[in-house]
């Protein structure tokens, strides 16, 4: 995972509503096999565009977020294993 | 005789699969189980253009072969000819959702590599068109190698194009799938990508109708107070509008045990057939209606793809407890019935979720459950106005509610932390696009349920009904004896007795205890037979029973009788669902026994308390 750090990465989860990023990696191993899969089968991949777009109402989780063309909810546990990096609006 | 030739649609969920399965094989499906799994077969039949019939199945939507649920299992291993009590398919339909090619198209390439004859139906071209997207079909043809059709599947557009592909597909000879897919799904997805950006003529940005209504529906305050006005309209609409038809319903069987009761001669056969089975099965099939309107709210609720939102804002809620948000469905359903509330459940991925769900499904108070608490509450508790427009008896029957809601999420706060430790995916969904869903398709779930709800009614329920009249009439009573002390029953009952005693329960209660078990609402019929067993006289309605409750109950027993039935161990219907959904004894067992403890010590403790009250 190392290989893609990047200094101006920030987490998924700390992006804040309206904003667009790429992500840049996938902590994959901060998932179980299950969470990753569904996370990969939603397209979360590295160079993918991604934007959140509502917060749960309760402790602002889960997250819904633009994940190329579709929106997916996840919770905020999850958003923070992937690693993103802002781009222009 | 040779099978049909077998025509299976996949893809993946939210792209529109069911509405096409339904516009090609219309109303003429049969639901039924996927031997020793509890996913649903859904198929139907097509005929060809040349005359041919093809028999078609749904396959459960799926992201990919690698199956994070039963229902994606079951996918996979029908398409790869594994599935018991499934053959082979002959060809396949892979619907795609037009306006998300980016993800659909991944799956699509592995069910392409999979080497079935294969069309693919661009489906929701008209949406995607809505949200300024332009698509050529031509050029996924070549890019995916097989043929591409437009669809709108809602409107029935495209289906005979279709039609006539899969014609033309089945009779060319096919020689055998690859059991080797290359499953790397970050390959496919690339290449997905790919395919997909060559696909599109032009993109306008415009603003999108999901977004802006999601703006509202999932705001952070309007959100909340949307879903419980939504919730509040439809239990409003499950209560109140279905009274008149479950009048015709009850009418009908009045006048069918009437009928029955003139035209047979008195004696066993006639009181099997009038009390046995048209009093027993009729009490059950007057809940149709609810069942019916609950069930077209949901169909609603799903199909335009709010049921996704409302999880989405339950979610962190739910989380609390440990269940997802996906546990919110099944347990509003439940407020009807626990049967298709823990049916429901089989939407959640994670098995211990899931198994929790379907564990306090019971403790929502099902409808079944309103005449006794109706009745108990009308006898014992006074119509005081407490404020305006609240009286102590809604007052009353509102906490009941809420006493089963708080057990609910109690039961599933220790199960999490007991047997059902560990575990959880967490909460992992997709929000599709808002769409209206075509009425057709609502009416074809409705009848699916109806046929699913009778067919249970004639069976399971019958087969208890009958079962337990014979309990009740035999040995038959001699001259001087009282049935209720010679039927077993009666012996039963009192044996029952002696357990429930020390918290406030008679002999009466303890005989209703055991038919209750067959559908709670026969508590009722059920006290009112035993009431009516020394009084020659036959016309003791609803009223007479509250006054001789009043007579032979103490309101300490009536609280303690209430309590019992906001926990009471569930009927016999849900205790068959449950073994099913679960494939065993083992869960049904716990969850009854779980069950009987805690309207045991919730009986017991409302009645040590208003005894010591003095009330």
């Amino acid at each position: 995972m190392n290989a893609h750090f990047q200094p101006d990465a920030i987490r998924l989860d700390r992006l804040p509503v309206g904003s667009r990023a790429r992500v840049t990696s996938v902590d994959w191993d901060a998932l179980d096999e299950g969470e990753a899969n569904r996370l990969r089968q939603f397209g979360f991949d590295e160079g993918v565009t991604v934007e959140p777009l509502h917060l749960g109402p309760f402790g602002r989780d889960p997250i819904a977020i633009r994940v190329g063309r579709m929106t997916v909810a996840i919770r905020r546990k999850h958003a923070g294993a992937v690693r993103v990096t802002l781009i222009g609006k | 005789m040779t099978p049909l030739p077998l025509v299976a649609v996949a893809g993946n969920p939210n792209a529109g699969k069911s509405a096409l399965f339904n516009a090609l094989t219309g109303a003429r499906q049969k639901v039924a189980n996927y031997p020793g799994v509890t996913v649903e077969r859904h198929s139907g039949r097509l005929t060809l253009a040349d005359g041919r019939p093809v028999e078609v199945v749904d396959l459960p939507g799926s992201y990919s072969l690698d199956p994070s649920s039963p229902d994606e299992a079951v996918t996979r291993d029908v398409l790869l000819g594994r599935q018991k009590g499934e053959r082979q398919p002959d060809a396949l339909v892979v619907v795609l959702d037009a306006s998300n090619l980016d993800n659909h198209l991944r799956f699509c390439l592995q069910l392409i590599e999979l080497g079935l004859p294969t069309i693919v139906a661009l489906n929701m071209v008209d949406l995607a068109k809505r949200d300024g997207l332009e698509l050529d079909a031509k050029v996924l043809e070549r890019e995916l190698g097989v043929p591409v059709i437009e669809t709108v599947a809602v409107r029935r557009r495209g289906v005979a194009e279709l039609s006539q592909a899969l014609d033309d597909m089945l009779s060319a000879p096919f020689c055998g799938v690859h059991e080797h897919v290359k499953s790397d799904l970050i390959h496919l997805q690339r290449r997905a990508r790919e395919i997909s950006a060559a696909a599109v003529v032009s993109e306008t940005p415009v603003r999108r109708w999901t977004h802006r209504l999601d703006a509202v529906l999932l705001h952070p305050l309007f959100g909340p107070l949307i879903l419980a006005a939504i919730m509040f309209v439809m239990f409003q609409a499950v209560f109140a509008w279905s009274e008149t038809p479950k009048g015709w319903i009850q009418d009908g069987i009045d006048w069918l045990g009437v009928q029955a009761a003139t035209a047979l001669p008195a004696g066993l056969l006639r009181s099997l057939i009038v009390d046995g089975a048209i009093a027993g099965v009729g009490a059950v099939i007057t809940f149709l209606p609810q069942i019916l309107i609950l069930f077209f709210f949901i169909l609603l609720l799903e199909g335009t793809g709010y049921m996704v939102r409302a999880a989405f804002l339950m979610d962190r809620l739910m989380h609390n407890v440990g269940l997802s948000g996906r546990a919110f469905i099944p347990l509003l359903s439940s407020f009807a019935c626990a049967v298709p509330g823990i049916m429901a459940t089989r939407t959640i991925d994670d098995p211990k979720d899931r198994l929790t769900t379907i564990l306090v499904a019971p403790l929502m108070t099902c409808s079944a459950r309103l005449p006794v608490y109706t009745l108990i509450i009308a006898a014992f508790i006074p119509n005081t106005r407490l404020a305006w427009g609240v009286g102590l008896q809604g007052v009353v029957m509102f906490g009941l509610y809420m006493t089963g809601v708080c057990g609910a999420l109690l039961a599933a706060y220790v199960l999490r932390r007991g047997v059902l430790k560990g575990g959880g995916s967490g909460f992992m969904m997709e929000l599709p696009k808002y769409q209206w869903p075509p009425l057709t398709d609502v009416v074809i779930g409705l009848l699916t349920r109806c046929q699913i709800f009778l067919k249970r009614a004639g069976t399971i329920i019958l087969g208890t009904t009958i079962i337990l009249w014979a309990l009740a009439s035999f040995p038959q009573a001699g001259p001087g004896q009282k049935q209720s002390d010679v039927s077993i029953a009666g012996k039963i009952g009192g044996a029952i007795e002696t357990v429930v005693r020390p918290i406030g329960f008679n002999r009466d209660i303890s005989m209703a205890l055991l038919p209750a078990m067959a559908a709670r609402e026969v508590a009722v019929s059920a006290i009112a037979t035993v009431y009516s067993i020394d009084s020659p006289d036959q016309q003791s309605g609803a009223t007479s029973l509250q006054e001789k409750l009043q007579h032979r109950w103490s309101l300490a027993t009536a609280l303690a009788f209430l309590a019992w039935f906001v926990f009471a161990p569930q009927c016999i219907s849900t205790i068959a669902v449950t073994r099913r959904e679960t494939n065993g004894w083992k869960w049904p067992l716990f969850m009854v026994s779980y069950l009987f403890v805690l309207a045991y010590v919730f009986a017991g403790l409302t009645y040590w308390t208003a005894v010591a009250l003095g009330l």
